[in-house]
């Protein structure tokens, strides 16, 4: 299986993972400041900065970029509990 | 309720200020209001409508059971086909309640709701399917009624997403929402003539308005600069005299209390700990250690056996970093970690850091536990926990002391070098 590179950059920390891996089911593990409510894409409190490789997540879905608009997102924010990531990106918290 | 001179008469409109009246609802026999606040003297659900020359705005309307009061008063002041603008700056169910009616009687009246409330619109009333249209107000935006101005603030989590404040210009009257509110029912309505409500004040803010601090000192920083000759809260008494030291209260009870305690350049790291036969009592000792060589780190150590929730969570919401050092019995933490972190409710522990620790008899689920649920308060845990086998050898609190040093380390942003995982091996 394809493998991508995400690396977190507040905790200057790299995963190697699966293509299709959710930001969610590693940031957690490695300590990331990004942080989680509803987990279900709902609530927009796990907003990330993508700082590289914006191309290389999936595509918002419709309910992604309507949390987003809600929650006021940056150009280059997505939320980590619905972003699978296809290559090699680098994100840290919003 | 305190009932001596009386302005509420039922059916009659109190004018607050000049073409502005309250036509609110009295709820005097209330005593717990949304299961987690108590109020000795009940609440009231303010409700207010402007008249300008070109029509009516209504603000906010009250709880469901309570629409009668409601409309008798908004009936005594003006028509329904007079309503040009109906406003909700919150959605909670006290104040959208009686929202669906309204509609239905006003069908010609346009809604304005924050920008963050449309889902919530909508899911609050799903019953009334086909919803209704309304407008998104955002800061700035105003609403002419003919020679009166309403402009909005958007004040968000104060206390939910959606939260507004609506301003009438030409009168210097604030309608707050919740922001300046407290659950105390009193007829004579006005914060000059009312009873004592100080204490219904701040307890409103601790324990609603206290979780969004930060977004508290944001909205102050909206309204700081307007003129205020009233405020007109969603519950409790209308603020005429003096309304400003309202504003100055909230900016008190929102500033941080430990400021000049701790140097600019200083982090607060706490280690709570709760031991049975003093082992995770040492391990505690050690993760201290550790967690001082690091400079810019104050190190506080608290047994949970001799203090108390509340004083304990004011300290919390100061802090950078927080470490819980429980025992596992019968496979759990113990109680006084839960009963701890469970009360901190009312605190912003958004991205603090949070570390446990713990020792064990033979199945250690305590730091795990305790993990997950320093995760679900939303703080970062960039250390995987320390749990050791009964009593720690030196060699073990050796590795206490790293363990502290870790995570102060991760309080102050020195990583050390980079790490690079797989993910098949983070567990």
């Amino acid at each position: 299986m394809a493998k991508a590179k995400v690396t977190f950059q507040d905790i200057d920390t790299t995963v190697n993972v699966p293509a299709g891996t959710r930001v969610i089911e590693i940031s957690e593990k490695v300590g990331s400041g990004i942080i989680y409510g509803c987990r279900e894409g709902d609530c927009g409190t796990c907003m990330m900065q993508v700082v590289e490789g914006w191309n290389n997540l999936t595509e918002p879905s419709v309910l992604e970029e309507k949390i987003l608009k809600e929650n006021m997102a940056g150009r280059h924010n997505r939320l980590a509990c619905q972003a699978q990531v296809l290559g090699d990106i680098a994100v840290k918290p919003a | 309720m305190n009932s001596r001179d009386d302005l509420t008469t039922p059916g009659k409109a109190v004018e607050v200020a000049p073409g502005v009246h309250w036509i609110g609802a009295m709820d005097p026999d209330l005593r717990t209001f949304d299961i987690i606040l108590k109020t000795a003297n009940g609440t009231t659900y303010n409700s207010y409508l402007v008249r300008g020359d070109d029509g009516v705005a209504v603000i906010d309307t009250v709880k469901a059971g309570f629409q009668g009061e409601f409309f008798a008063r908004l009936e005594s002041v003006a028509d329904y086909s007079e309503i040009r603008t109906i406003v909700l700056n919150h959605l909670e169910p006290d104040h959208s309640g009686a929202l669906p009616e309204l509609m239905r009687r006003a069908p010609q009246a346009s809604l304005y709701i924050s920008k963050r409330a449309t889902s919530m619109l909508k899911a609050l009333l799903k019953p009334n399917q086909g919803g209704f249209e309304y407008q998104r107000a955002d800061t700035g935006d105003r609403i002419e009624l003919g020679g009166r101005t309403l402009r909005f603030l958007h004040t968000p989590f104060l206390h939910w997403p959606d939260t507004q404040c609506t301003y009438l210009e030409e009168e210097g009257v604030l309608f707050s929402g919740d922001i300046f509110g407290c659950h105390y029912c009193d007829s004579r309505l006005f914060n000059d003539r009312a009873g004592d409500f100080r204490f219904s004040f701040d307890y409103y803010y601790a324990h609603i308005m206290r979780p969004f601090k930060s977004h508290v000192r944001e909205a102050l920083a909206l309204i700081g600069p307007l003129k205020l000759n009233l405020v007109a809260p969603a519950h409790g008494p209308v603020l005429r005299d003096r309304p400003r030291r309202y504003v100055n209260r909230y900016r008190e009870l929102s500033a941080p209390s430990i400021d000049a305690e701790m140097g600019e350049d200083e982090r607060s790291f706490l280690i709570f700990y709760m031991s049975s036969y003093g082992n995770t009592a040492r391990m505690a000792e050690s993760v201290a250690d550790g967690a001082e060589s690091v400079a810019g780190v104050r190190i506080s150590l608290y047994d949970l056996e001799g203090g108390e929730v509340e004083p304990f969570a004011d300290l919390i919401e100061e802090a950078d970093a927080l470490a819980f050092g429980s025992p596992t019995i019968n496979g759990d933490a113990v109680k006084p970690v839960w009963d701890l972190l469970s009360s901190l409710t009312v605190i912003d522990l958004r991205g603090k850091v949070g570390a446990a620790f713990g020792s064990y008899g033979w199945s250690g689920e305590a730091v795990s536990m305790v993990e997950d649920r320093l995760r679900g308060l939303k703080l970062r845990v960039p250390v995987q926990g320390k749990r050791i086998k009964l009593v720690p050898t030196e060699d073990e609190l050796e590795e206490c002391r790293s363990f502290g040093r870790q995570v102060a380390q991760a309080l102050v942003g020195e990583g050390g070098a980079s790490r690079v995982f797989d993910m098949a091996d983070l567990g």
